[in-house]
């Protein structure tokens, strides 16, 4: 504030003088001025004209800052004028109020987990170029700090290449409290919605967590750098207590869902590498867990992202703020930059697609076979009220009239391979790459600044690469290692994607095994309850087709989807993308595998027996522009706002069970597709 | 805050200009305007000078800080640090309100910009308030207070409280894991804020926490005014067993707590909030009008809103005087009888030695002020022999029916229960101390210091092993608790000197006796000497513009220095005075050598103190005491049993 008006000061103070020279030229004319706005503008004007060289600074200067002040004064009148409320549009009762008019009240502590990306970050230490923007949010709120400086922003917050924790001398942390991820940016909600109605019936800032973190670290490190989960614990010991002893209940979102499956393994098992709670510390502190969107078992899109830094999940930087990425300077390399920054981001590698083959489907099965996109519409429409039994005959007729898609095909390069059985394709082993594996002399011409692992590898093999094959969910993993062998093999020792034969082995204990629900086993702790509840009925992107990309300019990245690649319009594939149900970004089989199957009744990975329940929610667009971002919607985040799931959250931290808000609840074909996936359990 | 006014007178004059500016050039033409522009855009190094200006007037320069100088001394973080803000600064937020205050939800209404209290003010008032009987949440309005750094660390846009203490500390290598802000609803009485918010809970796991976490290094707490007293009643309640207490066991803070270094700690209480109980009138609660003068000019009624509002803030009664006669003065005697405002300039400036011999002489001279008389009605009174004074006792005297006619009765307040014969007897008592003061508090204002009372306590402990002192209503006052046991603990009082601070007050009736609050501060009584300390009918003396020396620095200084039976385990205690000297221009902002109570946050001498006790340092590595006021000398004249 001092330093504005200081500012102005200095600025008024020098045309005073004026007065002395041209005394007499005032009382000539006396016309009012129209607007402030027009003053300063041709006042701008006319200083600039007298005295172009020393005052122009000055001037220019002033003109900013008389606009500035007009522009938002003039909003400010616009801002007023608007009418209270639109007519014609009601906003329906939100589920809050109507549910504390039945009566319920806060009861259970609530501890709300946030997902990738969403998380709020700010600068604790940073590098001269990020002057004043102490403790300022790099991640989140407006981004405007972030549109000056986009090579800037960039730099910090990129993490250590080897260690995956901070590079020297920059500090970043994760805003903590609501605040982290209430909002993601100005008028774009996250939990907002969530917690305004939980504070409805009564929940505030003693009975109610956002357990924020750093998202781009691994969650093991996330302890080590911060302290994240022992803060986690003691915060849930601390409500457990001073709400009268009752348990709380757990909403993660996203990738939240992982990092609190960690916590789970974590807080149980004995230091130095654990909480040692003890065994008994989950089935004491917690109800339930309500996973919103969990992305249990990965998602197809981290691949393509880690690949070639094209998913559209990172495409939310480009979303959210295409200055960065359209700049001058960044013009010909935003999608460079953006790979070198989300490489050194452990968490990305977390949501890599985890059980390989047995889940995700092999070159020439995959679970959700026979799913149809343009069909899904209509069956959604029977679903409400037909049964399940006419959808499986449904779904047995398309069987036969269409060809199937290879989902399973993670990544295949060129459409031909994708149709190609399996029988007539190259062979490959994975493990021949690392051997081939030459270090060329990178071009000196390109300069150091953005650096890519692939600038390591020659053109000879990238062109092997992509010779006509295909990659399942594991060799994917085995190419990513190829392509991009010092992120994964600091990724490997940090999380782990396989299915565990025998959970009792003693490898297991390791905390790289612990995010991944095929690898550990759910709590002791009989009394909890775990709800997957996601959105259905969006086209998930599930596997790519790639070519090579045409450009041979140096340090770019030498693969592109092929976005020229387009199905028949039966077919799912659209931009070098199959789709599948989903939730825009997870793919139901991800979301409610475990849930459906994997975790349901006594399993190897359930050995207490925890009740698991599916909670589906159609997407329905918002009806009109008036309505946001939908009160129905069921895409990855703006299910956040929807008003059923918000329902059953409400009411389960008020004390009800999964069966009392009604069990199961499935559009999508869930049962079947798990049912397809031949797992020991 | 001053600045968002100050800005005000110079925008006028910005536009007269502008408009000379553009009247005598109008004639010229326009094409060689478009001209210039075009090439202005084009040349590189003007944009770049914008860009400049930008960044100025966005960031503003950053002076040199104590934290980058430690820094290069090697200082790296240590224990971890505990921040507990005082009254008033600290942010509180809406989560439940009234139909008026649709769209507020999360917002704040208190701290921040204050929009909301121009736009609506009653409805404002209405939620700020807390209930009269039970000083918890009235029904259907929850405000509570904001959490993490944000809470406090600016109070109004520009107007820094911790930030800068904040920002130095991240130099060393803080963040977020090792520092924790205590934020806690000012409002209500500190135990009450178990009740309603278990914050004393919380911030006790959190200590727990940050130190387990830190391998082991105790946390440092830096309280900030009323802070030190809430701070001390939590020392008290997490050793006291449960229910009461925490049960944390009587080593708990042995074991967690390295330093206390309280910053401007008013331990014995200010005189200033009795005038703010009083009348409304002290700058403290004034605070809330010179943030918002729409407010309280908008109709007749505004200091009765305010009044209304602040006695149903159970905190305030946290800092009537402690200590009574003994502590404060009485008729004819006070500790700081002497002082004159000219004579410490001087002392100030040659030399930084109290010297302890020369006061005697100059008694004599300068014309006796009797701090000891809080409030006296009437300037003759104030300077009058006890002798010469009748009073009347007004504890017995009946209150009138009451006038209050129908149009008051939105504005409460007691006095309207009072009548005028209530109101002629508290005059006629003409002067009060601090013990009677309280008797005239609950006359005045019956129903909040009932409430008061089953909080707070302001006497002396005669024998502190009464298992009466167990009550939480003791725990904030210092003169009837035990410090912990804990020999290791360090205590600091860092406080500013050198700014008139209030001490006790001239009244006098209000002319209007309807609807007003009946007694207001004789602001015509006024001493035109120099020397004197009487202004506009306040007597002030040395402090840090709300607290007087005595306050902050008697505990330390006196009161639990060695091995007393306050402080029987013998805690070191340390007092660290830091004399004002106002900022020396404009761009200096509020100093970076202010000894006034918020500003001296921004102290670079009290920040690097602070840095270095939380880096590890002791209080002998600090320098020990560093004391430029009386302290000592009006501590000695205080006769209480040690």
């Amino acid at each position: 504030m001092a330093s504005i008006l200081r500012f102005r000061k200095l600025c008024y103070v020098e045309p005073v003088k004026f007065q002395f020279f041209q005394p007499q030229k005032f009382g000539k004319k006396e016309e009012t001025v129209a607007t402030e706005a027009k003053t300063a503008l041709e006042n701008c004007e006319k200083r600039n004209k007298r005295q172009p060289k020393e005052r122009s600074c000055v001037n220019s200067c002033c003109c900013v800052i008389g606009y500035m002040c007009t522009t938002w004064w003039l909003l400010l009148v616009l801002f007023e004028c608007l009418p209270a409320a639109f007519p014609g549009f009601q906003v329906p009762e939100s589920p809050g109020t109507r549910l504390k008019r039945e009566g319920l009240i806060a009861l259970h502590p609530v501890v709300l987990v946030p997902g990738i990306v969403t998380g709020g970050l700010e600068l604790w230490e940073g590098k001269p170029c990020a002057e004043g923007l102490f403790r300022k949010r790099l991640w989140g709120g407006s981004f405007t700090e972030v549109l000056k400086r986009p090579l800037c922003l960039l730099e910090h917050l990129a993490l250590h290449n080897e260690t995956g924790l901070d590079p020297p001398g920059i500090r970043l942390r994760a805003v903590p409290g609501l605040v982290a991820a209430d909002y993601f940016a100005p008028g774009y909600f996250v939990w907002a919605v969530l917690i305004e109605n939980l504070a409805k019936i009564g929940y505030e800032g003693k009975n109610m967590h956002m357990a924020a973190y750093d998202w781009r670290l691994s969650f093991q490190n996330t302890e080590i750098r911060d302290q994240t989960l022992s803060r986690l614990k003691s915060q849930i010991e601390l409500m457990y207590v001073t709400n009268g002893y009752k348990k709380v209940v757990v909403v993660p979102h996203s990738m939240g869902v992982i990092y609190f499956l960690h916590f789970l393994k974590w807080v149980e098992t004995p230091p130095p590498m654990g909480g040692g709670g003890g065994p008994g510390w989950c089935s004491k502190h917690i109800k339930s867990i309500m996973n919103i969107g969990p992305v249990f078992l990965g998602v197809p899109k981290a691949v393509s992202n880690l690949f070639s830094a094209e998913a559209k999940d990172m495409a939310s930087i480009r979303a959210m703020d295409p200055g960065v990425l359209d700049s001058e300077i960044l013009r010909l390399q935003a999608l460079e930059h953006v790979m070198r920054v989300t490489r050194t981001w452990d968490s990305i590698a977390s949501l890599l697609p985890k059980g390989g083959e047995t889940v995700w489907g092999n070159l020439d099965w995959s679970p959700e076979e026979g799913y149809a996109c343009d069909l899904s519409k209509k069956r959604y429409l029977q679903a409400s009220a037909g049964d399940k039994d006419t959808n499986g005959s449904d779904v047995k007729m398309d069987f036969h009239v269409k060809e199937s898609n290879k989902y399973g095909r993670i990544i295949s390069f060129g459409k031909e391979t994708l149709q190609l059985p399996s029988s007539q394709l190259p062979t490959i082993d994975t493990k021949e790459f690392l051997g081939t594996r030459t270090n060329r002399n990178t071009n000196s011409s390109c300069g150091g600044e953005v650096w890519t692992e692939y600038d390591e590898m020659c053109r000879e093999t990238i062109r092997k690469i992509a010779e006509n094959k295909p990659y399942t969910a594991r060799t994917a993993l085995d190419l990513l290692r190829f392509v991009a062998p010092k992120m994964m093999q600091r990724v490997d020792s940090h999380l782990s994607y396989g299915i565990a034969d025998n959970l009792d082995d003693p490898k297991y204990t390791r905390y790289k095994h612990w995010s991944n629900p095929l690898e550990t086993k759910l709590p002791d702790a009989p009394d909890i309850e775990i709800y997957c509840s996601y959105g259905v009925g969006i086209p998930t992107e599930r596997s790519y087709v790639y070519k090579l990309s045409p450009n041979d300019r140096c340090r770019s990245i030498p693969f592109r989807i092929d976005s020229s690649v387009d199905g028949d319009e039966d077919s799912c594939l659209s931009g070098g993308v199959h789709l599948t149900d989903g939730d825009e970004t997870v793919p139901v089989i991800s979301a409610g595998f475990m849930c459906a199957k994997g975790w349901r009744g006594r399993t190897r990975f359930n050995p207490s027996g925890i009740a698991t329940f599916i909670r589906e929610y159609r997407h329905k667009p918002p009806a009109s522009l008036l309505e946001g971002r939908g009160l129905e919607s069921g895409a990855h985040v703006d299910i956040m706002g929807n008003f059923a799931l918000i329902e059953d959250v409400l009411r389960v931290a008020a004390g009800a069970t999964g069966a009392e808000i009604g069990g199961d609840r499935v559009h999508s074909d869930i049962f079947r597709m798990s049912d397809r996936i031949d797992l020991r359990l | 805050m001053a600045s968002i006014r100050r800005r005000k007178p110079v925008e006028p004059s910005n536009t007269s200009v502008q408009k000379e500016e553009e009247e005598d050039e109008e004639e010229e033409d326009h094409s060689k305007n478009e001209h210039r522009r075009k090439s202005d855009k084009k040349s590189k190094p003007k944009w770049s000078c914008v860009d400049n200006c930008c960044w100025m007037v966005i960031t503003g320069p950053l002076p040199d800080s104590p934290g980058v100088k430690l820094r290069k001394e090697g200082l790296k973080a240590k224990h971890p640090v505990v921040f507990v803000p005082g009254i008033v600064t600290a942010g509180l937020e809406l989560w439940e309100g009234h139909q008026c205050a649709d769209g507020l939800f999360r917002k704040r209404l208190w701290g921040g910009t204050f929009g909301e209290v121009y736009k609506r003010p009653l409805c404002w008032v209405e939620h700020m308030s807390l209930d009269n009987e039970t000083g918890l949440d009235p029904p259907g309005i929850r405000v509570r207070p904001v959490c993490g750094l944000v809470a406090a660390d600016y109070f109004a846009p520009g107007y820094f409280v911790w930030a800068v203490l904040i920002a130095n500390l991240a130099r060393i290598g803080y963040e977020e894991k090792t520092m924790y802000m205590a934020s806690y609803d000012w409002r209500l009485s500190f135990q009450n804020t178990e009740v309603r918010d278990q914050t004393l809970s919380r911030i006790k796991s959190n200590i727990e926490l940050m130190v387990e976490a830190n391998g082991g290094n105790k946390a440092v707490i830096i309280p900030h005014s009323m802070g030190v007293l809430y701070f001390l009643h939590f020392m008290k309640w997490v050793e006291a067993p449960a229910p009461m207490g925490a049960g944390g066991g009587p080593d708990w803070c042995a074991k967690h707590i390295k330093a206390v270094v309280n910053i401007g700690g008013p331990f014995l209480g200010v005189p200033k909030a009795v005038a703010g109980l009083f009348s409304a009138e002290a700058r403290d609660i004034a605070v809330a009008r010179a943030i918002a003068p729409g407010v309280l000019n908008n109709g007749f009624q505004t200091l009765q809103h305010m009044m209304r509002m602040s006695r149903t803030w159970d905190s305030t009664m946290s800092m009537i005087p402690k200590g009574g006669d003994t502590i404060w003065g009485d008729l004819d005697w006070s500790p700081e009888e002497g002082y004159s405002p000219m004579k410490r300039k001087q002392r100030n400036t040659d030399t930084q030695k109290a010297s302890q011999d020369d006061p005697e002489t100059e008694i004599s001279q300068t014309k006796r002020a009797n701090y000891g008389r809080i409030i006296s009605f009437g300037r003759d009174v104030a300077e009058a022999l006890s002798s010469d004074i009748e009073r009347i006792d007004f504890r017995d005297a009946v209150k009138g029916q009451s006038v209050a006619n129908t149009s008051c009765r939105d504005v409460w307040t007691e006095y309207h229960d009072m009548g005028y014969g209530g109101i002629k007897a508290v005059a006629e008592y003409k002067v009060y101390t601090a013990e009677s003061m309280i008797d005239l508090l609950r006359f005045v204002a019956p129903k909040m210091m009932e409430r008061g009372s089953a909080h707070f306590s302001y006497g002396i402990a005669d024998y502190l092993d009464d298992p009466k002192y167990q009550h939480y209503k003791y725990w904030s006052n210092p003169l009837e608790t035990k410090l912990p046991n804990a020999p290791e603990m360090e205590i600091f009082s860092l406080y500013g000197v050198g700014v008139p601070t209030e001490r006790a007050y001239v009244y006098k009736l209000s002319p209007s006796a309807e609807c007003t609050i009946p007694f207001q501060i004789d602001t015509s009584a006024d001493e035109h000497d120099e020397d004197s300390c009487l202004k506009g009918g306040v007597y002030s003396v040395d402090g840090d513009e709300t607290v007087p020396v005595l306050s902050s620095g008697f505990m330390c200084a006196k009161g639990w220095r060695g091995k007393t039976r306050f402080n029987p385990s013998g805690s070191r205690t340390y007092i660290r005075e830091y004399a004002h000297s106002p900022p020396a221009n404009f761009l200096e902002g509020r100093g970076t050598q202010s000894g006034a109570h918020v500003d001296i946050m921004g102290n670079f001498a009290l920040i690097e103190d602070v840095m270095r006790v939380a880096a590890g340092a002791t209080g002998e590595e600090l320098g020990g005491d560093q004391v430029y006021s009386d302290i000592f000398k009006w501590s000695e004249k205080i006769n209480l049993q040690l």
